[in-house]
């Protein structure tokens, strides 16, 4: 089969590589129609994610459908259609019980490895690096799917692969982004970064209820997208706009009541700490670059909340951490535990509520991976969000 | 009674073994140690203070580059005795020396191919350093003794996890001893035959050994304890306990192992270059007992199910033929 393959910094290319097969009597086999670019897919592009390999398959967010199931899998049988949730969650450990599938205990079997850096493991990921596990990723003809009796999720005839593909991720990752913001009738929530999670981000915040809603980015487009699209009422360009002065000005000085971070370890920023942050990360002093978390921070209001979503892989430096504890701020983050969330959002999809296709800018052949890494990381054309299409 | 009597009794045995260090030196060992901290720090300080005229005298050329060398060699000859005159106990100062002197050897044989030196005073200067070297090694060793035998004592590993299932459940599966290579990834196979088992594991470099071992402790559904019979190569003992987890949380599993590892704690050392290493062996096996509980098999990933280092991509058949571990087919 064709699959999209890491090769080292900047360097992809789609190869031929052996078919996947059922390894587990819990697997399955999801033949690949939709799969898309993540934005934390690039972290591995830009090769700030540690433990890749060379040839290692990429994607995470995938759909398509069942083509083989093993013993253990009831749910589901050959020819049905389904959205596959990028964290791999066994569904019967004390975290997938309490629904924090991203915590699942028992998918990664690399988790020796995770608890060196991080002290406990996450789950295990699609085509996310050895440190989550190892397991082959989405940007492929053919997947192999474990827990398949508990991950994948069956979408109606009806709705497009468009519609339903970001249910895999994005999503569901924006939605718990606001959902953690605990938005109360009149508040008002500030979103930097207007990438596609940013967007439902945003678009989520207005399905909570929240009064006002302010996109922050340095795109135009993607600010226009964020106000015409996913429904934000207020937009800043940091590049030409100084944040904290027009957020203070928008909420009477009070600052937002949550803010969410959408960018994540690659974070932008105009001024002198990019350049510090930057140099930091190039000569392995910090891993990740928390310009948008630094600001989230000393915007929110007293007593407000920090929800990140953005990905951050290791260690950061001049964290604001007495502006957290003297105003109280609480701060909630986490790698969004997907099938708690898709069967809701799908319904919210099915009554209308939502069109998440609306951030898809670019179409591309699966062969063209490689071009689509390209435009989603230098913002070509305009990119918002690539979606590839297998054959 | 003498009040500096009941001042050192005070102390304790600890407090007086303290004093007699700081006002005396207590074996040769430590004595041949001082010397060598005082030659150090003389031969640092001269070196740092005076490069040029070490450079003659070794016969090295006098540029602002060597200058440099010589003083920085020198910082760390001081350093060396520095620490050795007030650890003369200590091996790691020694062995300081010892890498020093490598350094120096190192530099001394770079600098004979350079046109610039005078070649009989570098040979000369190499026998000197060559001969310190000797002693410095000796001295180590010597004083290295303690610590050493420190690393060939027995290895002992205790590791903890919770598994969403009763106690009874997972000391039963425990019990029937012949689980056990389904989640301990070193076990080929533990057969049991009246009362004692004979387990047969892999060993690092490609090699197996075998034991027979006998069940120590059987409390059922609380412990169960270990131990290998006289005439294992790799002497072991080991006690598992299951106890309910607060909050209904399943049960906390906590393993005790202890071993006579070949070569003790620096055998372990070495293997964990291997990837061997016992307490992260347990660790991963743990893991995989919590995996086969309450999933009912190991989770394997499309690199995990490979020997070494595999990029996640399915495998291909000849890699199914050959190097897929364990009983993936």
């Amino acid at each position: 089969m064709k699959a999209n393959c890491w090769m080292g910094k900047k360097k992809l290319r789609v190869e031929e590589v052996p078919d996947p097969k059922i390894l587990s009597q819990r697997d399955a086999i999801v033949r690949v129609t939709s799969t898309a670019i993540c934005g934390s897919d690039l972290h591995l592009y830009n090769g700030f994610m540690p433990t890749m390999e060379r040839g290692d398959i990429l994607g995470h967010e995938f759909m398509g459908e069942v083509v083989e199931v093993g013993a253990g899998v009831s749910n589901l049988k050959i020819g049905d259609r389904v959205v596959v949730p990028f964290t791999i969650s066994c569904g019967h450990c004390g975290a997938c019980e309490a629904g924090s599938y991203s915590l699942c205990e028992n998918s990664n079997p690399n988790a020796g490895m995770a608890e060196k850096m991080w002290g406990h493991s996450s789950c295990g990921m699609f085509g996310y690096s050895h440190l989550t596990g190892g397991f082959a990723g989405g940007q492929a003809e053919y997947v192999r799917v474990p827990f398949a009796d508990v991950g994948p999720l069956k979408v109606p005839a009806h709705l497009s692969d468009d519609q339903v593909l970001f249910l895999s991720d994005i999503l569901p990752t924006g939605y718990m982004g606001a959902e953690m913001c605990d938005i109360r009738p009149g508040q008002v929530i500030a979103v930097w970064g207007a990438g596609p999670v940013g967007q439902f981000a945003i678009a989520s915040a207005r399905m909570l209820g929240a009064e006002r809603i302010v996109a922050i980015d340095r795109y135009p487009y993607r600010l226009q997208m964020a106000a015409e699209k996913a429904g934000a009422t207020d937009t800043i360009n940091y590049e030409s706009e100084n944040v904290y002065e027009k957020l203070m000005e928008l909420t009477g000085g009070r600052g937002p009541d949550a803010c969410i971070d959408a960018v994540g370890l690659e974070a932008h920023s105009p001024g002198p700490m990019y350049a510090v942050d930057r140099t930091k990360q190039a000569l392995m002093l910090e891993s990740d670059r928390p310009l948008a978390l630094r600001e989230a921070i000393r915007c929110c209001r007293n007593g407000g909340t920090i929800s990140i979503i953005g990905i951050y892989g290791g260690f950061v430096d001049h964290f604001p951490l007495g502006s957290v504890v003297n105003r109280s701020l609480t701060i909630k983050a986490g790698q969004c535990h997907v099938q708690r969330y898709m069967k809701p959002l799908l319904e919210r999809i099915e009554r209308g509520e939502i069109d998440p296709s609306f951030v898809i800018t670019h179409r591309l052949p699966l062969e063209e991976a490689p071009r689509g890494f390209e435009l989603f990381s230098e913002k070509l054309e305009n990119c918002e969000k690539v979606v590839l299409k297998a054959a | 009674m003498n009040t500096e009597v009941q001042k050192l009794e005070t102390y304790g045995l600890k407090g007086v073994n303290r004093l007699a260090l700081h006002t005396g030196i207590r074996t040769g060992a430590e004595r041949r140690a001082k010397v060598l901290g005082f030659v150090s720090l003389g031969v640092g300080v001269v070196a740092l203070f005076a490069p040029s005229a070490v450079a003659k005298l070794i016969g090295a050329p006098d540029t602002s580059k060597s200058r440099l060398v010589l003083r920085l060699m020198g910082l760390r000859e001081a350093a060396s005795g520095a620490g050795l005159l007030i650890h003369p106990d200590s091996a790691g100062w020694l062995w300081s020396r010892v890498a020093g002197d490598v350094m120096n050897l190192g530099l001394l044989g770079g600098s004979f191919t350079s046109v610039r030196v005078k070649r009989g005073r570098l040979a000369v200067a190499a026998g000197a350093v060559l001969g310190a070297t000797a002693v410095d090694t000796i001295s180590a060793a010597r004083v290295s003794h303690g610590p050493m035998h420190k690393l060939a004592a027995p290895i002992h590993v205790v590791k903890s996890i919770t598994i969403k299932k009763s106690p009874t459940e997972i000391y039963a599966f425990w019990r029937d001893l012949e689980n056990l290579p389904r989640f301990m990834q070193h076990l080929e196979s533990v057969k049991v035959t009246n009362g004692t088992s004979t387990w047969r594991a892999k060993a690092p470099a490609g090699m197996s050994i075998e034991w027979k071992a006998e069940i120590t402790l059987d409390e059922p559904g609380e412990s169960i304890g270990w131990r290998s019979i006289e005439g294992a190569s790799v002497p072991n003992r080991g006690v598992v306990r299951f106890a309910p987890a607060p909050g209904g949380r399943g049960t906390q599993v906590l393993v005790e192992l202890k071993y006579d590892a070949p070569g003790g704690a620096l055998g372990a050392a070495i293997a964990k270059l291997f990837g061997e290493e016992p307490s992260q062996q347990i660790s991963g096996d743990l893991r995989r007992l919590k995996q086969v509980m309450e999933t009912g098999e190991v989770m394997q990933s499309d690199a995990s199910i490979h020997k070494g280092l595999h990029a996640a991509r399915p495998a291909s058949e000849g890699e199914r033929a050959e190097k897929l571990k364990g009983d993936i087919k």
